[in-house]
């Protein structure tokens, strides 16, 4: 009853071009796990706006994999049609929901990063990276805004708000050094002046994420010690019940439409 | 050659002109012309292509702008346009039309500012009332009813209203 996952050429561009749109792909899709339950309207709304930012900037991302791997992929085909093992999605971004705190908290370790990386990639030398930047760095701008003062209110708000916050931060921290990670494939593009380094955005984001996390009134861990693996398909138990419920319409019914 | 050429220039006119009619399915006050989505019309052996730029990445409105816009040159006689995205420069609302302004204004949103104000990380940014004038009021959300908008309301006239946010 179920169809076959697709095979990936996966050249050092096409790994790297897919790495960003399962980052957004991934956590876009979280987001949209809140809709209909956020704590109240407005909320709701930002979320599934969020959402909706990532699921395009994504789409953008795998149309341009699918271009650059020139066989006969397309965006619908990496987002349903691969096994858990094939993404290449942070850790951090398949994270569970959890409670309002955890998504805020998940959202802005990865948001703080997202604007300073879509930023950066505006000068990349490939020019369609270069014009998805462009327009990413825009919205990544609002949803950077959107969890600092979440994070303010929530870290110096209640003792139940402060205490929940601060677990999310302490529970995530494992997963934000692999943002910072660079491999060999994505060396040589850094070297082109395709990609950027993301190690250089390392003591910026810091910088944003302390100035943040001390206006909530929160502390950042003293533990450094990383979890990586997202990156070459070594995920948390969490990503594969996400692709299950994401990807079993085009599983069960293989190239259905509405 | 030369009633080639005035041909293919008399019929861009008229397709720019059907183009530029077609409005924002969520802000029907405002054209893709007033918005700047509209980016170019041009004219090859007789087939149209119209290049149209995204407003924001997942915005679920311009594949029904694509759609209007090969309607509305069927419907003025050119027959379907090619339709081409043009992702680079991104759109933002800097090019958005001072009619464009005056238009949204009068239909209740508040115009966008200048797209720095973005930047300001716990925003302290003036919206002017579109019901009232006041300056004086607040934000209730960073994110409205669509994409585009953001969710205002005024402390003089206790009217809520969308804000266009600059992008």
């Amino acid at each position: 009853m179920s169809v076959a996952s697709i095979e990936v050429c996966e050249t050092p561009l096409v790994l790297y071009t897919l790495r960003r749109a399962d980052d957004a792909l991934i956590l876009g899709h979280r987001l949209s796990e809140w809709c209909g339950h956020a704590p109240m309207l407005e909320e709701d709304m930002a979320l599934a706006n969020m959402g909706l930012d990532l699921l395009g900037q994504a789409r953008e991302l795998y149309g341009y994999a699918a271009k650059v791997e020139g066989r006969s992929n397309d965006e619908d085909r990496f987002a349903y049609l691969r096994d858990v093992r094939q993404y290449r999605n942070l850790l951090l971004v398949e994270q569970p929901n959890g409670d309002f705190a955890r998504t805020m908290v998940r959202q802005f370790f990865y948001a703080v990063f997202a604007d300073l990386y879509w930023r950066g990639m505006m000068r990349s030398s490939d020019t369609t990276m270069a014009a998805i930047a462009a327009r990413s760095e825009k919205e990544s701008a609002y949803h950077v805004r959107h969890s600092s003062e979440w994070i303010v209110r929530l870290g110096d708000g209640t003792e139940e708000s402060h205490r929940r916050a601060q677990a999310a931060i302490d529970d995530l921290w494992a997963y934000t050094g692999e943002m910072f990670a660079v491999d060999d494939s994505e060396r040589g593009l850094i070297d082109r002046g395709i990609a950027i380094d993301p190690a250089a955005l390392r003591a910026p984001w810091l910088k944003t994420i302390a100035a943040v996390v001390g206006e909530a009134t929160l502390a950042l861990p003293g533990n450094d010690w990383m979890q990586k693996g997202g990156r070459d398909g070594r995920h948390s138990e969490h990503l594969g019940h996400l692709l299950s419920e994401l990807q079993s319409m085009q599983r069960s019914f293989p190239g259905a439409t509405w | 050659m030369v009633a080639v050429t005035h041909n293919d220039a008399e019929l861009r006119r008229r397709a720019w002109d059907a183009a530029a009619g077609v409005v924002d399915p969520e802000i029907p006050v405002l054209t893709i012309a007033d918005l700047g989505v509209l980016r170019d019309v041009a004219v090859s052996g007789g087939q149209v292509e119209v290049a149209i730029t995204p407003t924001y990445s997942g915005c679920p409105a311009m594949n029904m702008i694509a759609l209007e816009i090969e309607l509305a040159l069927e419907r003025a006689g050119i027959g379907r346009p090619k339709i081409r995205t043009v992702l680079s420069p991104a759109w933002t609302t800097d090019w958005m039309s001072q009619d464009g302004r005056r238009k949204l204004r009068e239909y209740g949103i508040a115009p966008p500012q200048a797209s720095r104000s973005r930047r300001a990380l716990f925003g302290e940014q003036r919206v002017a009332c579109p019901q009232c004038g006041s300056g004086d009021t607040e934000v209730l959300s960073e994110f409205g009813s669509t994409s585009c908008k953001a969710l205002w309301r005024c402390r003089s006239c206790r009217e809520p209203f969308d804000y266009f946010k600059c992008h």
